[in-house]
């Protein structure tokens, strides 16, 4: 079947679905690689009237709080230190600073696309200490895990983490328990649950009574969620629907997640929007203290205030959509960013601000 | 932050393994994946493959045939 005999397959579908369900349902995809594609793909405008999809908390960059972007820019201005991160991090505003301001008043800011290059760029500088910023979900957390053991492995003395890893699930259950949201289904994210299975959202199906599907990220894979999920709501079961199961186990991926464990241990991580929440980040265990940035050069991690008038983490919670922010297209852009949620390339807000219509040209199909 | 990309694996070395992308070839590390053959396919995120499946199943990852085996069959 070709792709577009799949979607016209899938779009009947779902509004056949829509109309057994008879009630408005709302639906989150709760990752950030998700809100990019659903964008791209014009995937709003096939959705029937009754079916309403938003973003949840699913941008690794987007929920780092503004103390923690405080701690990374504090960091940066030690002469000693060259900070390597993944790109997305550079340009996300602190209280007073960014990476990037901090790079052009000569901080060493690098960009790397593996926490592997940033232990060889340890071993290629010798007298300078490089810290990673180690931001990212469980697909990335194994791959932290792995570089941390590779550079105790080589006596690389050298590299320090900055341990600012999030877990999924803990997060989800805080915006379930937090009463702001009436959910009807949600799009657990593909590459987490490569990592931790499909049996994580199990417990989200029983005692929440939420659909829920494990969805890739091609077009045709979203809208199979989306059918599967008002399926689920219009014959009133709750279930986890594995959707993308040729890379996805129901038990997930168990060396990736014994590297996690052999390094990190869950512990309380403040969220952006979402404030702490016990168990939802990945903090090094005893034994990898000598790796951990904070410690190795005493700048910990403070409680600072968002920018004033910000409005992130209502996006985040999914309580608000991003137009609806006072400061959205003015000031707030992607070339001059008031909150992370404009900053990184799959915030809600800098993918509404690429892709979504003008306000007066918003329109759906019936 | 999250984006993972299946490719096909045409070298192992060791914790090392070379994929194949659109053309041009990339080292990636196989730390992650327990026993990944040469002609099997990877999903790769920061550099590390972090699932391997059999080529048999990699026909059914609906972003490969859209790209890869969509594009051979678009030559036939």
């Amino acid at each position: 079947m070709s792709i577009a005999a799949k979607m016209q397959s899938l779009r009947e579908a779902l509004a056949h679905w829509a109309k057994q369900a008879a009630r408005p349902l709302t639906l989150m995809e709760v990752c950030g690689t998700h809100t990019m594609a659903i964008h791209r793909h014009g995937i709003h405008s096939l959705l029937p009237r009754n079916v309403r999809l938003i973003s949840g908390p699913g941008c690794p960059v987007c929920v780092t709080s503004q103390g923690q972007v405080d701690q990374i820019v504090e960091l940066s201005r030690r002469p000693d230190i060259t900070i390597a991160t993944f790109g997305d991090m550079v340009r996300v505003p602190g209280s007073t600073s960014s990476l990037e301001r901090e790079r052009a008043r000569g901080a060493d800011v690098r960009v790397v696309y593996s926490p592997h290059d940033a232990v060889a760029l340890a071993e290629a500088l010798p007298l300078r200490q490089v810290v990673f910023i180690g931001i990212g979900f469980e697909t990335t957390q194994p791959t932290i895990a792995a570089a941390l053991i590779e550079a105790r492995r080589r006596g690389i003395g050298n590299f320090t983490v900055v341990p600012a890893g999030k877990r999924v699930p803990p997060a989800l259950t805080a915006l379930l328990d937090s009463g702001d949201l009436r959910l009807d289904g949600v799009i657990c994210p593909g590459h987490v649950s490569v990592i931790i299975g499909s049996r994580a959202y199990e417990p989200f199906a029983q005692r929440y009574h939420l659909p829920c599907a494990v969805a890739g990220f091609e077009p045709t894979e979203v809208l199979d969620a989306i059918v599967a999920l008002v399926r689920q709501a219009a014959e009133q079961r709750a279930e986890v629907e594995n959707l993308y199961g040729v890379w996805v186990r129901r038990e997930g991926n168990r060396r990736a997640l014994e590297m996690i464990e052999s390094v990190f241990a869950a512990g309380p991580a403040r969220w952006r929007g979402l404030g702490l929440i016990a168990e939802s980040g990945f903090l090094l265990r005893n034994g990898w203290d000598d790796y951990d940035a904070a410690r190795r050069f005493g700048i910990e991690e403070g409680e600072v205030l968002e920018p004033p008038g910000c409005l992130c983490g209502d996006v985040l919670r999914g309580r608000l959509q991003p137009s609806e922010c006072p400061l959205f297209g003015r000031p707030c852009t992607p070339e001059d960013p008031v909150g992370p949620c404009m900053v990184s390339t799959e915030g809600s807000c800098a993918a509404d601000y690429r892709y979504g219509p003008r306000q007066s040209q918003r329109c759906r199909e019936d | 932050m999250c984006l993972a990309i299946p490719a096909k694996l045409v070298e192992v070395r060791g914790n090392e393994g070379v994929i194949e992308l659109g053309g041009w070839c990339k080292t990636v590390l196989l730390t992650l994946v327990e026993n990944a053959q040469v002609g099997q396919y990877v999903l790769v995120h920061a550099g590390y493959a972090i699932e391997v499946i059999t080529e048999a199943e990699a026909y059914e990852v609906a972003a490969l045939q859209r790209t890869v085996f969509g594009a051979e069959e678009n030559h036939e």
